[in-house]
């Protein structure tokens, strides 16, 4: 086929398009897939039952705002690498701001602890709970920040697929936040940042297949 | 030769749905991605046909995929991103062992390439091949020129159902083109 035919085609009753919406797609499909993430916190674990008491609440805080930074950065970011040759004037190395605060957290709260603690401080009660909670609770975010993602036109794909996992892993650190009892800093700095990476990680491998176009 | 100030001028007034400028966006942008392409390709030793295949493909990817054009940024690049991408993956899929050269951004710029070449595809086959809703509402709107509300009654359908059919039907035929250049 010649391509003059192609161009005359595509070109025939051409429709007027609302463009430059790709931003609000990918967060309003982040907000849902936060919205199920909580859904099934609630059903599958239910909210911790000292959520009332001024220390549950300080750390429920403190776990929600890393999870916050942690989505508010990759959020950003993701919206960027769904846009072809879109520059957002900001560092991928931004999202390692986050869990750098953390683990500094970690360590000084350590430091400020005998050693006797460190263990129970670090591994807490409920590690292994943890480790599974938030990438199972992860993955319906996940689905649902792909597919806005593939809406767009990402060309990065390993990129894409690893702030689409950062997204949903933060989204889903969130959810679990309000079930998990384990109140130490170190503790959240190990399970929380390390499920966090895995999800990322999962991501970044499934990127290429999830997203190519 | 047009300048990025022009395209995107031309890009924007195509969103706003003047098909005019968009046809002359796109007959503009084939001319460069035919030259960027042969260019690329003839130094893997692959053939104008092949190079003719990707310039279809990426005007079917600009036009499926104009929505993620924002206006406040420069076109030339987005267009570019696209181009590469398109490369990238035509390459992997065809199983070449050839690396693609880190280009700039002002290469796709710089040439012009009128030479027409036949692409590999017949795209009235390819539309054969399509669901009938999808077909009708191609043939009609996009081939007879005929409007959305005329299609709607000819398809027996809704007319936002022509416009998603349209939408999904040159979906697939990206689909087909890029199966076709497999074999």
């Amino acid at each position: 086929m010649k391509t003059d035919d192609l161009v005359v085609m595509l070109s025939t009753n051409v429709e007027p398009i609302r463009h430059g919406r790709v931003g609000r797609t990918i967060s309003i499909a982040v907000v849902v897939g936060a919205v199920i993430a909580l859904a099934i916190m609630l059903v599958g674990l239910g909210v911790r039952a000292d959520v009332t008491t001024s220390r549950a609440a300080l750390f429920l805080s403190l776990k929600l705002a890393f999870a916050f930074a942690v989505v508010g950065v990759a959020l950003r970011y993701l919206i960027m690498l769904a846009r072809p040759g879109s520059e957002s004037g900001i560092s991928p190395l931004a999202v390692a701001v986050p869990f750098a605060a953390i683990a500094l957290l970690g360590l000084l709260s350590l430091a400020d602890a005998p050693s006797g603690h460190w263990n129970r401080m670090v591994v807490g009660g409920e590690w292994l709970e943890c480790l599974l909670s938030i990438p199972i609770i992860a993955i319906v975010p996940f689905a649902v920040t792909i597919f806005a993602v593939r809406r767009a036109a990402p060309t990065n794909l390993v990129r894409a697929g690893a702030f689409a996992g950062l997204v949903a892993g933060g989204v889903s650190a969130m959810a679990y936040a309000f079930h998990c009892t384990d109140d130490s800093l170190p503790f959240v700095a190990v399970w929380y940042g390390g499920t966090i990476v895995l999800c990322t990680l999962a991501g970044a491998s499934l990127g290429p297949r999830l997203l190519r176009w | 030769m047009a300048s990025e100030a022009e395209l995107k001028a031309l890009m924007a007034a195509s969103l706003d749905g003047d098909a005019a400028s968009y046809r002359t966006l796109l007959d503009r942008l084939s001319r460069r991605l035919r030259a960027y392409y042969k260019g690329k390709l003839a130094r893997i030793g692959r053939s104008a046909t092949e190079a003719e295949d990707l310039v279809q493909e990426v005007l079917l990817a600009v036009h499926l995929k104009r929505h993620t054009y924002d206006t406040r940024e420069l076109f030339t690049p987005w267009v570019h991103t696209i181009a590469r991408y398109k490369l990238i993956d035509y390459l992997r899929r065809t199983r070449s062992a050839a690396s693609v050269p880190i280009d700039e951004g002002a290469e796709i710029m710089a040439q012009d390439d009128n030479a027409d070449a036949e692409s590999s595809h017949d795209v009235r086959k390819l539309l054969e091949r399509l669901p009938e809703k999808m077909r009708c509402a191609i043939e009609r709107v996009k081939l007879e020129g005929r409007s959305v509300a005329e299609a709607a009654v000819l398809c027996g359908i809704s007319e936002s159902g022509v416009k998603i059919n349209i939408h999904r039907g040159l979906q697939s035929l990206a689909a087909f083109i890029a199966q076709v250049d497999q074999k």
